[in-house]
């Protein structure tokens, strides 16, 4: 039950972020990964494995089973106040500087985990690995009870955003001349989306896929109307991860696939599909 | 009233406008003209708060650096000179848009047809269902119009006129549409609401435009009614280009003028 209800807020979260960073960056191939969100979110998780019992000790010792998550959720939130600070000057962010920025943060916070695996022992290492490729398999209600408060207020501020990020398609300045307050518009979908998906990444590492392809299908079927996009993509998102959850538990029964493969090898293809499909018609 | 004092714009620290004073009054197309890299663009730009200027802008008295985004929307809606979109978005989707901040001005229950309307206003009647980035340029930028259109579709709201700002509205459109449009903005005009239109076609600005500003390197080179700025001198001064204001082409070429339409 706990797994469940975890699948669903997590394939919820990741789908609606990848929603609102596309239409924020206005790229269809926008991915909270892409900002470092989820780079920063597994520095933090593998600190905790690998460290956790030496260097961070006393955290460890006072979160308990917490520290993991916790861990995670602050690394994603530390990498996007970092982007954030060094995006915006005289109060405009500046949305194409902090995608250069994100590619090169996530590329540091990539290379500090290498250093962090590099010093990890056997048991350690196949913790990470698990860990990284993402799994449901972890849900406690503790965990549920801290991850999910964040995601839920998250989930709820973005339907105020819809609006918002429709005009944006138009380019910052017209939002702006159509009445639209872009900063605070872009303030809240980049807290919004770094809290829920750090909240994800922290309590079932890297789920791959679900933040491109639901926004990408559903925008073929239903069009781009964030209105209706950010709902039906919580919908969309919250069933295919649940689908491909009972798939990880069943194929290579009794023992688990981590979802992240399964994620990955539908998902992939699936979007290569989708690119080749639509090639010439959508201009990405 | 739009009123502006003192206006310099500098771009990574190049001054791209220098002091600039400029007043545009309700019921009047005001035309900006210059050649290219003049300033035309920038200087629109600090005139709706898209850029940072020094100087002072007052729309209708009040400070457009003090108003919310939602406040100066109400007042002014923008053309600008070219639109990138990044989702495949319909016609009605786009000109539905200019809905989302200001108020068009009509009936509350009429908001929902006022698209249509609006398209019908720049000749794209049945394009509504149509997907944006499939039209031509052309029809693009007439789309953008219908936007912008939308958003101040009343030109006077509650005794305040409010403003148009056109960026090169007619700069890929046939002569037709050209007429069309630059109708739409002398109309919006004589219901009381003001135009600011960059424009390129000196004969189109002739016959438009009740006054004119003049830039040139970033400076106001001149600013009147069309018969005080369009001489000789000036356009060579300022375009230089050595053109004769009212001169006809020599026998057998055949010339067409905006101004002979029916």
């Amino acid at each position: 039950m706990p797994r469940l209800l975890l699948g669903v807020l997590i394939g919820a979260a990741l789908a609606v972020c990848g929603a609102v960073m596309q239409g924020l960056f206005r790229n269809p191939l926008a991915d909270p990964g892409l900002i470092g969100v989820s780079a920063g979110s597994s520095l933090g998780a593998v600190a905790i494995i690998v460290v956790g019992t030496t260097w961070l000790a006393p955290v460890t010792l006072a979160l308990g089973t917490l520290a993991l998550p916790l861990a995670a959720f602050f690394g994603g939130l530390a990498v996007t106040l970092l982007l954030y600070a060094i995006a915006t000057r005289q109060g405009r962010t500046s949305v194409a500087t902090m995608l250069l920025a994100g590619i090169a943060t996530s590329t540091l916070a990539m290379a500090i985990t290498g250093i962090l695996i590099f010093m990890a022992d056997d048991r350690q290492l196949r913790d990470l690995t698990f860990w990284q490729l993402g799994s449901l398999a972890g849900a406690t209600w503790p965990k549920i009870g801290t991850v999910g408060p964040v995601i839920v207020l998250a989930l709820a501020a973005m339907p105020f955003l819809s609006r918002g990020l429709n005009a944006l398609a138009l380019g910052e300045a017209t939002a702006g001349h159509l009445g639209i307050p872009v900063q605070r518009l872009k303030y809240t979908a980049i807290v919004g989306v770094s809290a829920a998906v750090g909240a994800s990444v922290a309590v079932s590492g890297g789920i791959g896929f679900i933040g491109i392809v639901v926004p990408h299908v559903l925008r073929l079927a239903i069009g781009p109307d964030n209105r209706y996009l950010l709902p039906a993509s919580a919908l969309l998102g919250a069933s295919l991860l649940l689908i491909a959850d009972a798939v990880a538990r069943t194929v290579v029964a009794p023992a688990e696939l981590p979802i992240g493969i399964v994620t990955a090898v539908a998902g992939a293809p699936f979007f290569l599909w989708i690119l080749l499909r639509k090639r010439g018609v959508v201009d990405l | 009233m739009i009123e502006a004092r003192d206006i310099s714009v500098a771009i990574g620290g190049k001054r791209i406008v220098s002091h600039v004073d400029f007043t545009a009054q309700p019921s009047e197309v005001t035309a900006i003209v210059g050649p290219n890299g003049s300033g035309k663009t920038t200087l629109l730009k600090a005139l709706t708060g898209e850029l940072a200027y020094a100087g002072t802008v007052t729309l209708n008295g009040r400070d457009l650096s003090s108003m919310k985004p939602v406040e100066a929307a109400t007042l002014r809606a923008v053309l600008p000179q070219a639109t990138a979109l990044s989702f495949p978005f319909t016609v009605r989707e786009i000109v539905r848009l200019g809905l989302i901040g200001g108020r068009s001005g009509v009936l509350p229950g009429e908001d929902a047809r006022l698209p249509e309307r609006a398209l019908a206003r720049v000749d794209l009647d049945g394009f509504a269902g149509r997907f944006y980035q499939e039209l031509s340029g052309g029809e693009q930028q007439r789309v953008q119009l219908a936007r912008v259109l939308c958003q101040v579709w009343a030109p006077v709201l509650e005794r305040r006129p409010r403003y148009l700002f056109l960026d090169e509205p007619v700069s890929s459109l046939d002569i037709k549409h050209q007429l069309i449009i630059m109708n739409i903005a002398r109309d919006f005009a004589r219901r009381g609401g003001g135009v600011v239109a960059i424009l390129h076609d000196l004969n189109l600005t002739a016959m438009y435009a009740d006054r004119i500003f003049m830039l040139h390197g970033g400076r106001l080179a001149a600013a009147g009614s069309p018969t005080d700025v369009l001489n000789d001198e000036l356009i060579e001064k300022v375009f230089d280009c050595r053109l004769k204001v009212g001169a006809l082409p020599a026998g057998s070429v055949p010339f067409v003028l905006p101004q002979s339409a029916a």
